[in-house]
């Protein structure tokens, strides 16, 4: 007992004696240096999970193009005027990058501040509100603009043939992602258990990613629907891809283009507004 | 997608039983413990130079001429919370608390379950804002400086909020890194902080095979990482066995005797009487009576407590004796307890004369009754 007493004191006591102060500089907004500080954090558990996350990014727009090549490909060649490989490929990009967004938003959002009580250690730290959520809408969008790459890549494989618009994908995939990662925190922070996803899931994600042109073309649906579809921000990600990556981008594209950034930007303040709201009472 | 859902849906609920089953399993620490710390002799050097402001070198000079701005600081309390309120609803969590914590000492918040002691520590680092009142922390204001305040401070909660899946120097670099603990010396700040949780052995072993007491340390070092001038602890023992709290004990012991200013919320009375210089008792949102443990038990259960013990119907009448003559007492377990016994004289019944404590102040202040 006495060696670990005087051995705690020591190793307390050793801290710098006086310690200066830590400066009375003003620190401001959206500082990088927290932001960079909670990515940290993400990097680290990613280290973990990496393979999994690799493994069904790759696997998954496999099956959809298994599934629709083999099985729907033999009786439609074509998809609008694009070759189905071509339809499909595109399509699913926009699927990658929604769901390795708007999940990661409900779900880790929910964990890190419901159970894990990780976001209340790191309020604790010189960290604020906004550049929190920033700093975890950033992170999953990376991703999302990294792995939404991945059905290309596998499409490749089907026969796609490789544009230089591609390299656009990433950045389609960044915004996309954005605007999805911060509306799952927002639906977390309205959330009042986590089985309460399933509304969101069944309800909006699932018509949202099935009307957006992803497997088959919105001009096939009714009425209605096609205009819905004009405001389904998933849509717009689906033809900027399609184009990007077809080879046919015009002007009508910075149309869609801008209704991804407007999506993302508002769907960020909006998440940082209401889960703040919930974190600091 | 639905796999993909259902399987997430599997992984929360595998995490939220986890967190909900807490610790389990103080074996492993107690045979480490036994064992004599090789580490002792050679601490390693904690940076001369502060962090944050890698741009502004740490110069004496630098010093001298932010003194008119630094010494105002310096000289303040290193906590002050006037008038201040705080309702959730219907409930008024923290009522008029006025609170003044002078810096290099170790001040208890001693109070009874729902007294207010967490909601107050929560406001210290503005993740409850307060209703009214006025709140400033090393000399800067809250809420509206409270993120510079966060940077020269170092909070323990009293819930684990480790990340369960990262090992125990992973996160004390993101902490570091949060902290601003500059990139050349995140190293030494971690390995000085594993060294002060006695987690060397453990720096890799993520935080789910950890032993609670193991957790409760790591957690302690975390807000140890830039070297804080103050620390709060919220409850910094509760459900920790005897030994573990005994180690927890020493070391906020340590962190005092090195200048730096501890406020620490308790209700555990032992802990309060045997860390804190200065004691404040709070009930229902505000403090009710602040001194050293000694002054409090001096006022408030006087230098003796006579404790008589008896069958129920007899603790029934010496309670009325007591009530009658004006003496203050308390059922105490077994017994009636009779505060002040050395002013009883001839009339005072049969019983056992003990020294009074911070218990008897205690309830004697707040009526009532304490672990």
């Amino acid at each position: 007992m006495m060696n670990m007493r005087s051995q705690w004191q020591t190793a307390a006591v050793a801290r710098a004696p006086s310690s200066g102060r830590a400066g009375i500089r003003k620190i401001g907004r959206l500082e990088p240096a927290a932001l960079a500080g909670v990515m940290s954090r993400d990097v680290a558990i990613f280290g973990r999970y990496w393979k999994a996350t690799t493994f069904s990014s790759i696997v998954q727009p496999t099956i959809y193009l298994l599934a629709f090549g083999l099985g729907f490909g033999t009786l439609v060649k074509q998809i609008g005027h694009v070759k189905t490989v071509q339809y499909i490929g595109t399509g699913t990009v926009a699927t990658a990058v929604l769901f390795s967004s708007a999940f990661p938003g409900m779900f880790n959002t929910f964990i890190r501040w419901q159970f894990q009580r990780t976001y209340d250690a790191m309020l604790a730290a010189p960290v604020d509100v906004e550049e929190l959520i920033t700093a975890e809408v950033l992170w999953i969008s990376v991703r999302a603009g990294v792995y939404g790459v991945a059905p290309l890549l596998v499409a490749f494989a089907f026969g796609l043939p490789p544009e230089w618009g591609m390299l656009l994908v990433p950045a389609i995939g960044f915004v996309t992602g954005f605007g999805f990662a911060a509306f799952g925190v927002t639906v977390a922070a309205i959330a009042k258990t986590i089985d309460n996803f399933n509304y969101i899931t069944s309800a909006v994600l699932t018509p949202m990613f099935l009307v957006a042109g992803t497997f088959f073309p919105v001009s096939s649906l009714p009425d209605g629907v096609r205009q819905v579809a004009q405001v389904n921000p998933l849509y717009h990600c689906v033809q900027l891809v399609r184009d990007a990556s077809l080879g046919g981008l015009g002007t009508g594209d910075l149309g869609h283009a801008a209704v991804l950034i407007a999506f993302a930007l508002v769907m960020w303040r909006l998440a940082i507004r209401q889960l703040g709201r919930r974190l600091i009472d | 997608m639905y796999s993909r859902l259902s399987c997430m849906m599997s992984v929360c609920r595998a995490i939220k039983d986890h967190v909900l089953q807490g610790k389990k399993d103080y074996r492993t620490i107690s045979v480490r413990l036994s064992v004599p710390c090789l580490g002792t002799q050679e601490v390693p050097k904690a940076p001369e130079s502060r962090p944050t402001v890698s741009e502004v070198p740490d110069e004496p000079t630098q010093r001298v001429g932010d003194a008119w701005a630094g010494d105002a600081r310096e000289d303040a309390p290193a906590i002050s919370l006037r008038g201040v309120r705080k309702r959730f609803g219907e409930i008024v969590a923290v009522d008029g608390l006025d609170l003044e914590v002078p810096a290099g000492v170790c001040f208890g918040l001693l109070g009874p379950n729902g007294a207010g002691k967490s909601t107050t520590m929560r406001m210290l680092t503005a993740q409850t804002l307060a209703d009214e009142g006025a709140i400033s922390v090393l000399g800067y204001e809250l809420p509206r400086e409270s993120k510079q305040s966060r940077l020269e401070m170092g909070v323990v909660p009293q819930l684990d909020n480790l990340d369960v899946e990262l090992t125990c120097r992973q996160i004390l670099t993101v902490f570091a890194r949060l902290y601003r603990v500059p990139r050349g010396e995140r190293t030494a700040a971690v390995a000085r902080a594993l060294e002060i949780a006695n987690l060397q052995p453990r720096a890799d072993t993520i935080v789910k095979e950890l032993s609670g007491g193991m957790r409760r340390r790591l957690l302690v070092a975390r807000g140890l990482i830039h070297d804080p001038r103050l620390v709060l602890l919220d409850e910094p023992t509760v459900g920790l066995d005897p030994q573990v709290r005994q180690e927890l004990w020493t070391l906020i012991d340590g962190l005092r005797a090195s200048g730096v200013t501890v406020l620490m919320s308790t209700h555990y009375i032992e802990e309060a009487e045997r860390l804190a210089d200065t004691v404040a008792v709070m009930s229902q949102g505000r403090v009710i009576a602040q001194g050293t443990p000694a002054e409090l038990v001096r006022a408030h259960a006087g230098e003796q407590v006579l404790e008589v013990y008896g069958p129920p119907e007899h603790l029934v009448r010496v309670g009325e004796l007591a009530a009658g003559n004006g003496w203050a007492s308390r059922r105490s377990g077994p017994a009636v307890a009779i505060m002040r016994a050395e002013t009883l004289d001839g009339k005072a019944p049969e019983g056992v004369r003990r020294p009074a404590n911070l218990e008897d102040a205690f309830v004697a202040l707040t009526g009532q009754e304490i672990e």
